[in-house]
C-alpha cells in the first residue's frame, strides 16, 4: 500500500502560544506589568516574592499567582504581604500553562493592578516550553545550588530575561563562586541582566525594586497603559 | 517531565488536521524538535506510546528530526553551530551571540497517510 505526505507545519505549542498572546494583550491594555518567576525547588522563589510584594505594595498595587503541585502554603505565606494572592495547584503537572493563568485570573480587575507576579512550579526544565503571557521572566539561582546550574539547564536560562542570584547571605558558607556563576549565566544567555539578593537580609532588593519601577514607568510611557490614570 | 502534555498537544493538533482534511490511517507523524526546545525526544517517544493507546493514532509512529542549535555571529556575519548548548558564542571568533537562528523548534511538519 502506498503512502502520501501531507504537509502540516504547525507549532505544537500553538494553543498555548495563542492564549499566551491574548493574555499578553490583556495585560498590556490593563497596564499591568507581569513577571514570571522560575527556578528549581527550594531556591527561594517564595521568600524573594514575599520581599518583592511587601516592598512594592507600599507604592504600587500588586498581586501574585503561585503554582505548586499541592498545598496552599505559599499563598498563605504571601498573603502576609498582599491579599491579592491566588494559589494554582497543578496536581501532578510540573509546570504552569497559559490556560491555568487565564482561569486563575477570573474575577480579578487587571486595571486595578500595577504588578502581577506569577511564581511557577519549582522546576528548571518544563516551564521553559510554556509562554504564560508574562512580559519578563526572572530565573532564580540560589547561592547554595552551585554556580554551574546555568550550564546544566541552558534552555530555561536562555528563555529568561533576568537572572536573580538568591540567598547571597549563604554564599560564603556554601563556598559560592559568584564570578563563575555570572560567567556561566553570561555563557548561556549573553548580555543577561543579573541581580544578587538576599531575601533574608534584604540586600540587593533595592536594585530589583528600582529595575521594576523603571520598567513600569517605561512601559507606561510607551504603552497603552496611560489610560489607567483617567479611569480611576 | 512535561513530554506527556506536549504529546497530548500533538495529538490535538493532528486530530484537528485529520478532520479538516479528511485524513485516515496516519502512519507516521513527522516532528521537528530543536535541541534548545526544552523537550526530550526519547521522553516524547515514550509518552507517545502511552498517549496514543485507544486513539485513532494507536498504530502511528512518531518520527523526530532533531534540529541543531545555530546562532548568528554578528562579527563573522555567519550562522554558526556553537560547540555546546551552554556556550552561546561563535566557535570561530568566540564572540557571544544571543541571536538564535534554529534550535527552538517544536512543530508537526507533516503526516504520512495511507493513500
Amino acid at each position: 500500500m502506498s503512502t502520501r505526505i501531507v504537509e502540516v507545519r504547525a507549532k505544537v505549542m500553538k494553543q498555548n502560544d495563542l492564549l499566551a498572546r491574548e493574555l499578553r494583550k490583556r495585560f498590556e491594555d490593563a497596564g499591568v506589568n507581569v513577571v514570571g518567576l522560575v527556578s528549581s525547588p527550594g531556591s527561594g522563589k517564595t521568600a524573594f516574592l514575599e520581599k518583592l510584594l511587601s516592598g512594592l505594595a507600599r507604592d504600587f498595587r500588586v498581586a501574585a499567582l503561585v503554582g505548586d503541585l499541592a498545598t496552599e502554603n505559599d499563598a498563605a505565606r504571601l498573603k502576609r504581604a498582599t491579599p491579592n494572592v491566588r494559589q494554582i495547584t497543578t496536581g501532578t503537572i510540573c509546570h504552569l500553562d497559559a490556560q491555568m493563568i487565564e482561569r486563575a485570573l477570573d474575577g480579578w480587575e487587571l486595571d486595578d493592578l500595577d504588578f502581577l507576579f506569577i511564581e511557577n512550579v519549582g522546576n528548571l526544565v518544563c516551564p521553559s516550553s510554556y509562554d504564560l503571557g508574562e512580559e519578563l521572566r526572572f530565573v532564580l539561582l540560589s547561592a547554595t545550588e552551585g554556580e554551574d546550574k546555568p550550564l546544566k539547564y541552558p534552555t530555561i536560562f536562555n528563555s529568561s530575561d533576568v537572572a536573580i542570584i538568591t540567598k547571597m547571605d549563604m554564599a560564603e558558607a556554601a563556598d559560592f563562586d559568584l564570578a563563575a556563576a555570572r560567567r556561566n549565566i553570561e555563557s548561556v544567555r549573553p548580555g543577561m541582566q543579573m541581580f544578587e539578593v538576599s531575601a533574608k537580609t534584604g540586600s540587593g532588593m533595592g536594585q530589583v525594586f528600582q529595575f521594576l519601577r523603571d520598567r513600569l514607568a517605561h512601559s507606561r510611557e510607551t504603552g497603552t497603559a496611560l489610560q489607567i490614570e483617567t479611569t480611576q | 517531565m512535561h513530554e506527556l502534555s506536549i504529546v497530548l498537544s500533538i495529538i490535538d493538533e493532528i486530530e484537528e488536521e485529520s478532520e479538516a482534511r479528511d485524513l485516515h490511517d496516519v502512519e507516521v507523524v513527522h516532528l521537528k524538535v530543536g535541541v534548545f526546545s526544552g523537550v526530550d525526544p526519547n521522553a516524547l517517544l515514550f509518552a507517545w506510546e502511552l498517549a496514543c493507546e485507544g486513539t485513532p493514532f494507536e498504530r502511528s509512529r512518531l518520527d523526530i528530526e532533531i534540529v541543531p542549535l545555530v546562532i548568528h555571529c554578528a562579527v563573522c556575519h555567519q550562522d554558526r553551530r556553537p560547540l555546546s548548548l551552554y556556550q552561546l558564542c561563535c566557535p570561530e571568533c568566540e564572540t557571544p551571540s544571543e541571536t538564535i537562528v534554529t534550535g527552538r523548534e517544536l512543530e508537526v511538519v507533516s503526516l504520512e497517510v495511507t493513500a
